[in-house]
């Protein structure tokens, strides 16, 4: 069963969709109590992330988070502002990450001349840097919607498992144990973010 | 990836998908949720949904539908349609909109774009023009449905609303709607060399090569509904889309 952590008005259906066509069993959870009985939680998100981390805040669900990433080390997948989120902190915003993977989040920030706009809005093909469980079966040319405008930096590169370019090159899928992320929107990605969510569901 | 996208344009009235010809005589095309299922199969980068009753009938964007389509689809969509203020905005951003397509709201109130890109950032921002040509070969902008001729010089317009913040143009031919017969090059040259956002042509293409020519013309994405929706000389419906491989060859 994966607990999909609902906090706020963002529409979780397209990743129980793909879910369900994935024949893997998903639940929302919204409260503190639901988030301690989960064994794998997925973090969406959209928008700024102090908007994000508010919403969390407010519904108390930082410290289960933290506790079921770090104490009981149960599979923790971050989606776009979801990845984000779990960093120490954003460049976007005052308030603190949730603090269960190494890194700060930065602004894109093409070089100059170049033609890349921020947001970074469309469709990318990511390059694999190293295995990883996320990345069984991965096909080479698998692409993904992306739509931010700050991506992660992790204080230890080897937590990046795929980058993709957008005048600079980024963190577009992170592992590190338990800890995981995706910038982009595997649930708007066909096949290819199935393929993401089934390897997530398998572990 | 494609270089050049290539959307499916589909028209909502009623609850219903549907085909219009020169923006008159809407057929019942299908259910649009079935629709979606079919393009997730498909593996379409990108679809746009445009509400041709939403306007008129003064009801504004069907949130419930939206939020069906956005619960199906696989893949990111802009739609449009009644959208008059920030607050719809809003809201089909949180239902799960990616873009929003603004038209019959800005001939009076193109403020609008600067609004909605200030709050959801230009990338989320689509201003959309209907063009008709009239007897002398003139361009015209017109608005509800093709219904509202306005005072508005096309490439003129289209310049402001990109200095307002639209982050792309799409750019509706009335004439060449659901004709099958090509886009209208000469338009989608005049606005694409006038513009340095995307313009995202539709209006007019019955086959493969007719996507190919509005890109030759300047367009930097192409969009299309008969083609996606009809099949054969009958038009006969039928869901369709080209193989991805196919797409790929055409704009090599």
């Amino acid at each position: 069963m994966i607990s999909i952590v609902d906090y706020g008005a963002v529409n979780l259906g397209s990743i129980r969709n793909m879910l369900r066509k994935l024949e893997l069993d998903s639940t929302l959870a919204s409260t503190p109590e639901a988030i301690r009985d989960a064994s794998k939680l997925i973090l969406p998100g959209v928008g700024a992330f102090d908007h994000g981390m508010a919403a969390l805040v407010d519904r108390g669900l930082v410290e289960p988070l933290r506790e079921k990433a770090i104490e009981e080390r149960v599979p923790l997948l971050g989606i776009c502002l979801g990845m984000q989120l779990l960093a120490r902190s954003s460049e976007e915003g005052d308030m603190r990450g949730l603090g269960v993977l190494a890194g700060d989040c930065r602004r894109i920030r093409p070089p100059p001349g170049g033609t890349e706009k921020v947001p970074h809005m469309g469709w990318n093909v990511p390059s694999i840097l190293r295995s990883a469980l996320l990345v069984e079966d991965f096909d080479p040319k698998a692409r993904f919607y992306f739509t931010h405008s700050y991506h992660l930096v992790c204080d230890d590169p080897g937590d990046v498992v795929a980058t993709a370019r957008h005048g600079i090159e980024f963190a577009a899928i992170v592992e590190r144990d338990n800890v995981m992320g995706a910038q982009f929107h595997p649930e708007k990605s066909h096949r290819f973010g199935m393929v993401l969510l089934k390897n997530f569901g398998a572990i | 990836m494609l270089k050049t996208r290539v959307i499916p344009c589909l028209l909502l009235k009623n609850g219903g998908l549907v085909k219009t010809t020169k923006f008159a005589s809407p057929k019942y095309v299908g259910d649009p949720i079935n629709a979606v299922r079919i393009f997730n199969e498909k593996e379409v980068d990108e679809l746009v949904f445009l509400d041709i009753e939403a306007t008129a009938s003064g009801n504004g964007p069907n949130f419930d539908l939206l939020e069906s389509i956005s619960s199906e689809a696989f893949m990111p969509f802009g739609y449009g349609g009644g959208v008059t203020g920030l607050d719809q905005m809003k809201r089909l951003f949180g239902i799960g909109v990616e873009k929003v397509i603004l038209n019959s709201a800005l001939a009076d109130d193109p403020g609008l774009v600067d609004r909605a890109a200030a709050m959801a950032g230009s990338s989320s921002v689509v201003a959309s023009i209907d063009v008709r040509k009239s007897w002398s070969g003139r361009l015209k902008v017109c608005t509800h449905g093709g219904r509202r001729k306005q005072r508005l010089d096309v490439v003129g317009f289209a310049r402001e609303l990109q200095e307002r913040g639209a982050g792309e143009i799409l750019l509706n031919s009335v004439d060449r709607d659901g004709t099958m017969q090509g886009y209208d090059l000469d338009l989608v040259r005049q606005v694409s060399e006038a513009l340095t956002i995307p313009v995202v042509a539709v209006g007019g293409a019955g086959e493969l090569a007719h996507l190919k020519e509005a890109v030759d013309a300047g367009a930097s994405a192409v969009s299309a509904g008969s083609m996606f929706v009809f099949h054969g000389r009958h038009r006969a419906v039928l869901i369709t889309y080209p193989e991805y491989e196919e797409l790929e060859r055409l704009f090599e």
